[in-house]
């Protein structure tokens, strides 16, 4: 063989691993909950590896073997009969001992899964609809209620509770660095604690088949340190911040006479629509309609101006606006940091 | 030969089987919002109008897709607020059969459009025309005027009346065979 194969060889797999790594990625953890699963996730692998490796040799080593001398059929050999017991013995007893020996791994795991949450002070609500998320950030003064969609900040190093739900059909919420994925159910409420140990943007994906742009329906979990976290919070209760360029007012009037109004908040506007993803503080997130476009004015009004082109299916509809109706509308919602 | 012929010509008729309703989700045509006609009376000089060229209502009105987009809609937009679930309460019922307006899907589709005396509000410009177009075929299903093969087929929540497909044929509805 080739005496450069074996560097080739492990070359190739370590490049291949580098595809595991990244802000969404099982075998990547950034949080407590991950990091179990991903032990779980190596430990299996590796001990099911030794068990196949185990099996083949057993079943190669007779085909190779020389045949041992024949006996004569009738003599007893009470020797053999011995051995072929213990080794199906032998073989069954490993079986079990492995089988429990996993079972009760997972057990442990799970547990400790559901340790990480028993002393969250943040609970926020994730709503599922086709195709975006619903975030509410709970808290005991109504006034501190903050409702953002599909961009979830949490304190970095704290354990948080979501409440899963949802309206329509079945969605799962899965953040793969940082936990396992749960189901959001309507008319049911799933509880996940999830946990960053440091500060990061992971990124997260509805993991059940919910329709058409069921591949578009992303979310990002923002980790920041506790400051960052509390100031961010503060930011987004204010209400929408006020136009200032002359196209920007003549945007808000548009959006507030306009289909956009039946389905969108604005805080700070008579805009009060709660089917819609809430636009109060729209230019401070990253991605526009759950991850599909990066913020930017460009993205913007491609996807007010053809909504069903970018996501084929969605429930934004295809409003009628003409160009300097479109750019307006455009120039106000990019103001609302 | 003739095996793999025997094979495949019911492959390709059960193919057919695939085929599916188009989801037609940018009707809107370039005649944009608010230019159609809104017969509030049939009754016109020098004969019937002609009707309009993209002929919305024949394509909204059995079209399962646009009949339950409507239904969502009807629940999105609050109009339960005075119809309730199709029962009626601060607004007229709008599964029975009885029209202020018309049965039209023109008359509904200006209805929700123009608004109407003593309450209804005018929609004009706060929901896109397609919209507007789905809404009223829904709202004519409530009363089983929508074909039972295309009407929504289920309700999520309580319901003063049966899923619009299970609704009495509104043609023959209280009337002998």
């Amino acid at each position: 063989m080739n005496r450069f194969a074996p560097i080739a060889l492990v070359a190739t797999i370590a490049l291949f691993l580098q595809g595991c790594a990244g802000w969404q990625s099982a075998l990547d953890p950034k949080g407590p909950a991950a990091s179990e699963l991903a032990w779980l996730i190596w430990f299996f692998t590796g001990l099911c590896a030794a068990v196949w490796v185990l099996v083949m040799i057993a079943l190669a080593l007779p085909l190779m073997m020389r045949p041992r001398a024949r006996v004569e059929p009738l003599v007893i050999d009470a020797d053999a009969d011995n051995r072929k017991l213990r080794v199906v013995l032998t073989a069954v007893g490993l079986t079990v001992v492995i089988l429990v020996g996993l079972t009760l791994l997972s057990f442990f795991a799970n547990r400790t899964l559901a340790a990480i949450g028993s002393h969250a002070a943040l609970t926020i609500r994730v709503t599922g609809h086709q195709w975006w998320w619903e975030v509410r950030y709970e808290d005991a003064t109504p006034s501190h209620i903050l409702t953002t969609a599909n961009e979830i900040h949490i304190p970095a190093g704290e354990p948080v509770r979501l409440l899963l739900t949802s309206t329509d059909v079945i969605h799962s919420f899965w953040v793969p660095s940082l936990s396992g994925k749960l189901d959001l159910i309507p008319g049911r409420m799933n509880v996940l604690d999830i946990k960053a140990d440091k500060p990061g943007v992971y990124r997260g994906q509805c993991a059940e088949f919910c329709g058409a742009q069921h591949a578009n329906m992303g979310t990002f979990i923002i980790a920041e340190p506790r400051e960052k976290f509390d100031a961010w919070w503060n930011d987004q209760l204010e209400p929408a911040a006020a136009p200032m360029s002359d196209e920007a007012k003549t945007g808000e009037n548009l959006f507030l006479k306009r289909p956009c109004v039946m389905c969108h908040k604005i805080g700070g506007t008579p805009a009060g629509g709660t089917v819609a993803p809430d636009l109060t503080h729209i230019a401070s997130r990253q991605t526009l309609a759950a991850g599909t476009l990066t913020m930017s004015r460009g993205n913007l009004a491609a996807w007010i101006a053809d909504p069903q082109g970018v996501k084929p299916g969605s429930h934004m509809p295809v409003v009628d606006l003409n160009g300097d109706e479109l750019n307006a509308i455009v120039a106000y919602l990019e103001g609302l940091k | 030969m003739r095996c793999a012929v025997a094979v495949l010509f019911p492959v390709v008729l059960m193919l057919v089987a695939c085929q599916r309703e188009e989801r037609d989700t940018r009707p809107q045509s370039a005649l944009g919002s608010g230019e159609q006609p809104t017969p509030v009376t049939t009754l016109e000089p020098g004969g019937q109008r002609p009707s309009p060229t993209d002929n919305k209502a024949a394509s909204f009105e059995a079209n399962a897709f646009h009949l339950s987009e409507g239904k969502r809609l009807f629940g999105w937009f609050n109009c339960s607020g005075c119809h309730a679930n199709g029962g009626g309460g601060m607004g007229p019922a709008l599964m029975d059969e009885k029209w202020i307006y018309g049965s039209s899907m023109e008359s509904i589709h200006a209805t929700i459009r123009d608004g109407r005396p003593n309450g209804m509000p005018s929609f004009r410009d706060k929901i896109p025309d397609d919209q507007i177009w789905e809404l009223a075929a829904f709202v004519r299903s409530l009363s089983g005027n929508a074909p039972s093969s295309a009407a929504p087929s289920r309700n999520d929540d309580m319901m003063a009346h049966p899923s619009e497909n299970r609704m009495p044929n509104a043609a023959t509805l209280g009337k002998s065979p």
